[in-house]
């Protein structure tokens, strides 16, 4: 809400002296915020006076355009009395009238110095100016022309443009809506500033009574529509000008001036917070009737859209049909023209909710909107009506018809119990009973306390503030009228916490382990689009094919919720590369969504606990949602330099990146050949923690690689984490040595190219027994020597007994018992 | 050649010759101290000390020497051959010094050549941003709450007292999935944890809850569909608004410095009430000749959340008896705390993936 400073203090006093920054800061303090302070004319410095056409002589150029060579009486600002030769490009002004006009010396918005220049044959000395020349909006069409009796030519012209005015725009919370009006804004300095006095309510007025004399309304929906009051004035003339003071505060409020009758309901709904309705009346037929729209019934509105209704929205109607979306917007067929001389003028109070719902449906957001969603006070419509004519009658000439419409009566405030020492309960400070009960009354509480010595206040909330309706609301007013600068600053002593749980210590752990391991993290957005899946060639079936879709997502190649990580890592490991990195290796850790048919998340009542079914329903509904890891790395693993050659990263540095996570989890992790998108078919693993499959590594498929933009060989790893945590080893043993020698055996071993190292390994360990200590392949040979489809599999073993010395060939019978059943298992032949 | 030599006169067996012993050791003697290095020492001993050496071979003449002249000749030559072998030594440890003393002035590397051969890995400074939160509160005795990011909306919006028509929800604008008649939103804030909290867990209750919450706000310099909160929940007996300024002035003072504290203005939050907007005090420039700063832009406060005292309408939604219990709540965002603790300006950064930038953080802040 924008609010000209000036019209803040018309209706209320504040002491003599009060600065904006003081009384802004006041107001932020006590829930009015300040946003910003603006004043238009803050760029302009220099002459700029009310000057007066004295002569205006029209002379065609050879460019086409014709200029108008002026001269202008600007009194004595030029220092000469003479009249200023001026030349204006501008057309919609005559000799005699008032123009603003800035002289020589003088600086416009945007640093527009204004000299005295030679133009079109004339010396120009300043600028006859336009509203966009000024700052004052986008007006660019002419010259401004003041009123007749707007001021003397020579005079400062800034306060009569309003330039000098401070604007000051507040951010209103959505639960005072009373503060979208300069009555609401005036009210809080009365209650917010010391000093402050003498509010003059603008909706306090000594209104006509009702009478049947005035246009014909029917409310056949008093729930939507408790309040209707029609007024009707004649005689209005449509060419009639909005006075200046009404339009530089509409549009300082953020408004467009559009025509007097118009700019009067703004006026009056910026002044009241009541949103008013202008019909041209002689385009009404019969009687109003007020109710719920039907189905099919259209409606084309102000903005030209035309609507298709639905039933629970409120409509106003006439004996032709709808006439407007009520407390929304009105519509075109009584639309005020500018040969309205005729103008109904409705004040009517909507149901809050029933707004909010229309306003939503239609997609109409509009300043009326914007108030009677939120609430207004439901007793002012007679004085805002009131007020309307009063301004029509004035500024438009016309004549207020004697009839007077009103239909309803407000709706009651309820009456809410307050613990008199609620205000000091919750703020934890000192706040007596008598203090709350001045407070509450400040702000226009009815308090009436109880005579049983209960101490407890009976509340009558005032009429503009709807949102008050639990005690505990008005403990917030009696707490932020005390000042929140005034609550102490006092420790609370929890009882003794746990720390972290252990997930939680493992997530760091296994974030620590991947930095350690050279990985970047990064975070990225889980949207994704079925391109991205394309891109990671997933198959039609694929299980992450079933994605959760938003229904409003901000792009539509990104409208669902992730199945897996890697499109975005793979995303961010392009754009490094995109940046002329070449090593890169990033990891990110999140959750992803993994969809599952669990039926509706049921809206359940707040007015007391869900039972545990109904709690667990509600979880049981959601997607599943596991934690993952991805981690993709490519260029150098190691970088080349003056100590030799860098290498490479290879598909089994993927691999290895989960096992140091699985590791720091105390988890071993088997890898065994497998073949699933995005991964080359022929080196991707699957990645397991005993019987349970914990995810993939492994080189990317080339086809993924082109498709992300990211080289060949890139390689990438995706895991559950959730799952790893879960079969992480919580105590792990310690482990005790032998001090007995170790005795050290090699065995290179042939077998057929296609049989895994692991399944070798395995039954090396198995045929060595208990002697074995470990187990290393040190050697991996492929070539003419061992033969075509053969692979060579050189280990070193190294045997040892826990309590004694090996005896002489117990390490060479163990070995030999190893190779003997990795023949067997694997058809392992020993090379010699 | 060896053996008893009857044959031979003392007085001509030449070697044994008191001045030609004498001769042999200062030849020795000289060859030993003229040893250049190591191997020339080497040789020097196989010269003078082997077993092909002058004084070997006159040893062995001792036995040609009548009994009573080799004692004499033995004492001779033994002690040329001691001393000579003690030079040996001394000079053997003169030259080691010295070879050793060459061979670390040989092997002097160039110490500033670069030595970064592996990619350094880091954290992500909101990881690290949201850890340092966690931990701030665990110290006080805090537990960290988590929940899920697509949410039940009766979670993330009605139990928290908005219900279906409340204008607030408008003012955050929520990703809602398909198909809508599920209720299913991708939470808009962190504040449904605060439910699942209280729905889990029996008063007293002392968390906090970092994590993802997203809105459908175009992505721009200010703005991300998808952000990071924290929000914290107290509810105990007798909790008031002075509890929460005193948590809130705490958590200021550990995340920006000592005498960092906080302002409390009116606010509006469904879920709580009274509610406030949070300020904390700038840490740069401390409120002292603000107008030139840049982290305030002038304002002395920076806007850091939202807080409250918890609304008891969300007390009894989540089965809290609100005339025992009472409970402070309240939100600050992680990327924007990281953002101006770390003087950045655009937030898109946080989001793009670029190593540089999460580089720059390391694995603690």
């Amino acid at each position: 809400m924008k609010a000209p400073k000036s019209w803040i203090l018309e209706h209320v006093d504040v002491p003599e002296g009060t600065t904006t920054d003081e009384l802004t800061a006041r107001l932020t303090l006590t829930g009015l915020k300040l946003e910003a302070i603006a004043s238009p004319g803050k760029d302009i410095t220099g002459p700029l006076v009310v000057g007066r056409v004295l002569t205006m002589d029209p002379e065609p150029q050879k460019n086409g355009k014709t200029i108008n060579w002026c001269t202008v009486d600007v009194g004595d600002a030029n220092g000469t009395g003479e009249p200023q030769g001026i030349v204006c490009g501008a057309h919609n002004f005559k000799p005699g009238d008032l123009v603003v006009t800035v002289l020589p010396g003088g600086v416009l918005p945007g640093g527009f110095e204004i000299s005295a220049r030679k133009t079109y044959g004339h010396v120009s000395a300043g600028m006859i100016c336009s509203a966009r020349e000024l700052g004052l909006g986008e007006d660019h069409d002419g010259i401004i022309v003041l009123s007749e009796d707007a001021g003397t030519p020579g005079e400062d012209v800034r306060p009569l443009l309003g330039l000098d005015e401070e604007v000051i725009e507040f951010e209103i919370n959505p639960d005072r809506a009373y503060a979208l009006s300069l009555r609401g804004i005036a009210r809080e300095v009365l209650v917010s500033v010391d000093g402050a006095s003498n509010f003059r309510d603008p909706a306090l007025r000594n209104t006509p009574a009702a009478n049947d004399q005035g246009h014909p309304v029917v409310v056949e929906d008093a729930e939507g529509c408790p309040v209707f009051v029609a007024r009707k004035v004649t005689g209005f003339d449509p060419a009639a000008p909005t006075p200046d003071v009404i339009s530089q505060r509409i549009i300082a409020a953020g408004m467009r001036p559009i025509s007097l009758a118009v700019d009067i309901t703004n006026y009056v709904m910026l002044e009241t917070g009541r949103p008013i309705h202008g019909y041209d009346a002689d385009k009404l037929r019969g009687a109003i009737v007020v109710r719920r729209a039907r189905a099919g019934e259209r409606l084309t509105t102000l903005d030209g859209t035309d609507r298709a209704l639905d039933p629970a929205d409120l409509v106003v109607t006439d004996d032709s049909g709808i006439i407007g979306l009520g407390g929304v917007m009105g519509g075109e067929t009584t639309e005020i023209s500018d040969s309205t001389t005729s103008v109904l003028v409705e004040a009517a109070h909507w149901d809050a909710v029933s707004m909010f719902r229309t306003g939503k449906r239609h997609k109409i957001s509009s300043e009326a909107g914007k108030r009677n969603e939120r609430g207004v006070d439901p007793t002012i419509c007679e004085a805002a009506a009131d007020r309307v004519v009063e301004l029509l009658v004035e500024h438009g000439g016309a004549t207020a018809e004697p009839g007077v419409t009103v239909v309803g009566t407000p709706p009651q405030m309820p009456v809410v119990q307050v613990a008199g020492d609620l205000a000091e309960r919750v703020s934890g400070m000192p706040i007596t009973k008598e203090r709350s009960v001045e407070c509450l009354r400040a702000i226009g509480c009815e308090v009436v306390p109880a005579e049983d010595g209960s101490g407890t206040l009976s509340v009558t909330p005032p009429p503009w503030r709807p949102d008050l309706t639990d005690a505990q609301d008005f403990s917030e007013e009696v707490i932020r009228l005390v000042g929140y600068d005034k609550v102490p600053s006092v420790l609370p002593t929890p009882p003794s916490g746990r720390g972290l749980t252990r997930p939680q210590q493992l997530r760091r752990r296994i974030g620590r382990t991947l930095a350690g391991e050279g990985y970047v993290e990064v975070v990225s957005f889980p949207f994704v689009g079925t391109t991205d899946l394309d891109a990671l060639g997933l198959p039609e079936d694929d299980p992450r094919r079933r994605m959760l879709r938003l229904s409003n997502p901000l792009s539509s190649e990104a409208g669902y919720m992730t199945t897996t990580l890697l499109p975005g890592v793979l995303r961010s490991a392009a754009k490094n590369v995109g940046h002329g990195n070449t090593d890169v290796a990033i990891f990110e850790t999140a959750t992803v969504t993994l969809p599952r048919d669990g039926g509706p998340a049921a809206i359940l009542p707040v007015d007391r606990r869900p039972t545990d079914a109904e709690f667990a329903a509600l979880d049981a509904a959601l997607p599943a949602q596991p934690l993952h890891l991805a981690l993709v790395a490519l260029g150098d693993e190691v970088s080349g330099g003056w100590w030799g050659e860098g290498r490479p990263v290879s598909w089994a540095d993927a691999i290895e990146a989960v096992r140091s996570v699985a590791e720091a989890l105390g988890l071993e992790v088997t890898a065994t050949s497998a073949d699933l998108a995005p991964w080359h078919p022929g080196r991707c693993a699957e990645l397991s923690v005993g019987d349970h499959v914990v995810g993939h590594a492994g080189e990317v498929h080339p086809k993924v690689c082109e498709a992300f933009g990211l080289p060949k060989r890139t390689v990438a790893a995706e895991v559950d984490l959730d799952l790893l945590i879960e079969l992480a080893v919580h105590l792990r043993p310690a482990p005790t040595f032998s001090s007995y020698p170790v005795a050290k055996e090699d065995v290179a071993l042939v077998v057929d190219a296609s049989v895994p190292a692991a399944d070798v390994e395995a039954a090396l360990r198995e045929g060595a027994g208990e002697l074995l200590e470990s187990i290393r392949l040190f050697d991996l040979y492929t070539g003419e020597q061992v033969g075509e489809g053969r692979k060579s599999l050189a280990y070193a073993l190294r045997f040892r007994a826990p309590d004694r010395t090996l005896k002489e060939g117990e390490a060479a019978a163990a070995r030999d018992a190893a190779v003997a059943l990795a023949a067997e298992r694997t058809g392992a032949v020993q090379r010699t | 050649m060896s053996g008893p030599n009857t044959d031979y006169d003392p007085v001509e067996v030449t070697p044994l010759k008191a001045d030609e012993v004498e001769a042999m050791r200062e030849a020795a003697l000289a060859a030993i101290a003229a040893a250049p290095d190591l191997e020339a020492l080497k040789q020097v001993r196989l010269d003078h000390a082997g077993d092909r050496s002058p004084l070997a071979l006159a040893n062995r003449e001792i036995g040609a020497l009548p009994p009573q002249a080799r004692k004499e000749a033995g004492q001779r030559v033994g002690q040329a051959r001691g001393a000579i072998n003690q030079a040996i030594a001394a000079r053997q440890t003169v030259l080691e010094a010295e070879h050793e003393e060459r061979m670390l002035v040989e092997e002097t590397v160039d110490v500033s050549l670069p030595t970064l051969r592996r990619r350094r890995g880091s954290r992500h400074p909101i990881t690290l941003q949201s850890e340092l939160i966690a931990d701030l509160f665990v110290a006080m005795g805090y537990e960290i709450a988590e929940g899920p990011v697509v949410e039940a909306e009766w979670l993330n919006f009605d139990a928290l007292n908005l219900g279906p028509d409340h204008p607030a929800r408008t003012m955050q604008d929520t990703f809602w999935t398909e198909p809508a008649d599920d209720h299913v939103v991708l939470r808009t804030q962190t504040s449904p944890v605060q439910a699942r909290t209280m729905l889990t867990r029996k008063p007293p209750i002392y968390v906090v809850c970092p994590g993802r919450v997203f809105r459908t706000d175009e992505y721009d310099a200010t703005h991300s569909p998808m952000f990071h909160q924290v929000e914290g929940l107290v509810v105990d007996e007798g909790i008031t608004m002075a509890h929460l300024k005193g948590t809130l002035d705490h958590f200021a003072s550990q995340l920006f410095g000592d005498d960092i504290f906080t302002r409390f203005r009116p606010s509006y939050f469904p879920f709580t009430e009274p509610s406030a907007e949070v300020d904390v005090r700038c840490f740069v420039c401390r409120g002292v000749d603000s107008a030139s700063c840049r982290t305030c832009r002038g304002e002395g406060w920076i806007e850091w959340g939202g807080c409250g005292v918890v609304n008891p309408r969300v007390l009894v939604a989540c089965g809290v008896d609100p005339e025992v219990y009472s409970g402070f709540a309240f939100g600050m965002g992680i990327d924007r705390s990281f953002m101006f603790r770390h003087d950045l300006e655009d937030l898109r950064p946080l989001f793009e993936g670029d190593v540089r930038f999460s580089s720059a953080f390391g694995t603690e802040i």
